[in-house]
């Protein structure tokens, strides 16, 4: 599965390839040291994140490969996958011909901490982190703004901090927070992102706290990551009922890795409910479908598969081409290669538009 | 000739006026407690009584809920000729496992000698209690009554339905030949998102989708249909347009993981479209893409007819989804199904 092709910079340096999904990885956890202070500091080597799960180590699902990764991800002197900025611009920027690659840092990001205090101080470590190690080397390479989501108002001032320096691209959230992500609790989040005029980048990932299905905590990773689906789906459904985009009409939702051929569905789902409903959200101006047309970009991968291809391009067609974005997940198990990941039948034209057009127009790059 | 002569209504909702309903139906204990107690009744946040979604305008007379003469005029008027029951009341969402049983029983008793007696349309689901050997016996107790012809649980309840722990409730469902019916609505045990609780009513009706999905994932995963190849699942007022999207992810991620659940030798969707059946009311894709999403599904046989009454989806009578083989969609699907529609009680 994760076999290297060769000669692959040829044929997609022609497409002006955007990735907006990379996920770097610190050697270790002190590679954060020098941008917390001394309590902090303290803090992390003593008592670690302390998400909204019980483990201190691992996942509370079990991956199938270790961190996740592929396999041909370790760095030649046997460090982790996407640890050393070197390695990983032979094996990704290079080996694809990429020409511009949003970073999107995942745990130990702090992001979900149970502890705000801590999330905050480590938000700001590893965006300084991202810049030192990554983007400034780099010039490829973005930034997104890590923010300590279950604290709104700390948010909004990361962003503010950030705001007019081009290094970053995006506001990152996880997709599983401990509200739904449309509450108004989260809104100070968007009023700076739309002010700042960067997209809200939600990446599929993080723990609620609450049991992963509405029915109850399932047994399998393989749920664990379709329910992610579910997962998005239950944000995006609050975000647009809450009316988010009625609030913040320039704002600009990109969903990461959370799939895509659901979002016709839950579009449809809301404008077949909203007619017996809307005496309860008079808020609502639009139809459902509207907000998520005019708001909403998804990624790639995980690109679902239909047994009859065809049926793909039925559901890109009604989420509409220039709102789909190429990523890749690098250096993930289910990494998606840019050449084989997206349908060789569609015109050469919409290809280019997914494989970068899209992104530089939702990210102004 | 009516729209839907000779059709099966898979859903259809005898509402529960009150417990003062219920009372002649349970044990002397249970009864005695409604005014012990003060017990106000098990109406669930998943229907909330005065919404208009919960009980279409027409359909409420003077303000109250429907009773049996205006299911029977409904009947009437599309020319179904069998309605299945599927009463909608919060008994799930008791704690207590000895009085949920109680008035679990207490429902389905209701249901047999307030409606199946009185019109020989109707059939019902066996409402199942919580706790495992509750519903074990009340499927004993109510399956020899032919005119009870599967059983039901909401599809969010404590824990996910492919969960070992509810085997033997699928052990005694195939015996019979049952059916499982899994109907929106939760217990609320857990918010209904994976995210927390939510704000708005229309999100607690947008998050059946998720719910469903999660449901056949745990039962595909946990492998029940390889342990009851019998059994078969109906999914009720569960929406249709999500299930393409989520069989294509799930059957990659089963490509990729399979390792993690060996016993699950072929793709989800195979599995799916042998044991699982859905409600198409609400069918929740526009008509410009109906036909394409009966491709998607990738068969005509999974879908069965149902008005959801007295729920409002539509107004008027409802409308068949552009492509869909008519003939199965309102009787051959079901009819398939479910057994024991020719060999009724007299």
């Amino acid at each position: 599965m994760n076999m290297m092709l060769a000669n692959a910079k040829p044929a997609a340096a022609t497409l002006g390839l955007c990735d907006v999904d990379i996920h770097p990885r610190a050697p270790s956890r002190d590679a954060f040291d020098p941008w917390l202070s001394a309590e902090m500091r303290h803090r992390m080597h003593s008592y670690g994140l302390r998400p909204r799960h019980g483990y201190v180590r691992g996942t509370p699902f079990p991956k199938s490969q270790p961190l996740a990764s592929r396999r041909d991800a370790w760095t030649p002197q046997g460090g982790s996958p996407a640890s050393d900025l070197g390695f990983f611009r032979e094996q990704h920027l290079d080996h694809y011909g990429i020409d511009v690659g949003l970073l999107n840092p995942l745990q130990p990001s702090g992001q979900g901490d149970t502890n705000d205090g801590f999330s905050a101080a480590m938000a700001h470590a590893v965006n300084e982190w991202q810049l030192a190690e990554w983007v400034v080397p780099e010039p490829r390479l973005r930034a997104s703004i890590v923010v300590p989501y279950e604290d709104p108002e700390a948010s909004a001032r990361e962003i503010r901090k950030r705001a007019g320096d081009p290094r970053f691209s995006q506001v990152l959230l996880m997709s599983r927070t401990s509200m739904p992500l449309g509450n108004p609790r989260y809104w100070p989040i968007y009023e700076a992102a739309q002010e700042a005029g960067l997209p809200v980048g939600i990446h599929a990932f993080g723990y609620s706290g609450w049991a992963m299905t509405n029915g109850g905590w399932p047994s399998f990773y393989i749920e664990e990551v379709s329910e992610h689906a579910t997962s998005c789906q239950s944000l995006l459904i609050s975000m647009v009922v809450e009316g988010v985009f009625e609030r913040f009409p320039r704002l600009k939702i990109v969903l990461i890795e959370c799939g895509m051929a659901w979002l016709p569905s839950v579009a449809w789902r809301l404008d077949k409910i909203y007619p017996s409903l809307r005496c309860e959200v008079p808020h609502l101006k639009r139809k459902p479908s509207e907000y998520i047309r005019d708001h909403v970009w998804v990624s790639t991968q995980p690109i679902e598969e239909p047994e009859r291809p065809e049926h793909l391009r039925d559901t890109m067609e009604w989420i509409g081409w220039d709102k789909i974005l190429y990523a890749s997940d690098y250096p993930h198990w289910d990494f998606d290669d840019p050449r084989l990941s997206i349908p060789n039948w569609l015109p050469a034209e919409t290809r280019a538009a997914i494989y970068g057009g899209n992104a530089r127009a939702v990210y102004g790059w | 000739m009516r729209s839907f002569e000779g059709a099966i209504d898979a859903d259809l909702h005898p509402m529960v006026p009150g417990l003062d309903a219920l009372r002649p139906h349970l044990e002397p204990f249970w009864a005695d407690s409604i005014d012990q107690r003060g017990l106000e009744g098990f109406e669930s946040q998943s229907y909330p009584p005065h919404a208009p979604r919960t009980v279409r305008a027409d359909w409420r007379p003077q303000g109250r809920f429907p009773g049996l003469p205006e299911m029977q005029a409904w009947l009437d008027k599309t020319g179904a000729a069998i309605g299945i029951l599927n009463p909608i009341y919060g008994v799930q969402l008791i704690f207590n496992a000895d009085m949920n049983r109680a008035f679990t029983q207490g429902l389905n008793n209701w249901v047999r000698a307030e409606w199946l007696e009185r019109d020989a349309r109707l059939r019902a689901s066996i409402v199942l209690p919580n706790e495992t050997e509750h519903a074990v016996a009340e499927i004993e107790r109510l399956a020899p009554d032919r005119r009870f012809v599967q059983a039901m649980r909401l599809v969010m309840g404590e824990i996910p339905h492919g969960r070992r722990t509810h085997w033997p409730i699928y052990a005694a469902l195939e015996k019979h030949g049952l059916p499982l019916c899994l109907h929106a609505g939760s217990a609320y045990r857990h918010p209904v998102t994976s995210l927390g609780w939510v704000s708005w009513y229309m999100e607690d009706v947008a998050a059946q989708q998720q719910a469903f999905q999660s449901a056949v994932a745990s039962l595909i995963t946990e492998g029940v249909f390889v342990q009851f190849p019998g059994l078969r699942v109906v999914l009720a007022e569960s929406g249709v347009s999500w299930l393409p999207a989520f069989l294509w992810r799930m059957s990659k991620g089963w490509k990729g993981v399979r390792f993690e659940i060996p016993w699950q030798a072929e793709p989800p969707a195979e599995t799916v479209r042998r044991h699982i059946r859905l409600t198409a009311q609400p069918f929740d894709a526009p008509d410009e893409a109906a036909a394409q999403l009966l491709g998607h599904l990738g068969s005509q046989d999974l879908l069965l007819w149902a008005s959801d009454f007295p729920h409002w989806n539509y107004d008027g009578l409802p409308s068949l989804p552009p492509g869909v083989d008519r003939e199965k969609f309102l009787r051959g699907n079901a009819a398939a199904l479910y057994n024991r529609f020719e060999r009724v009680p007299a």
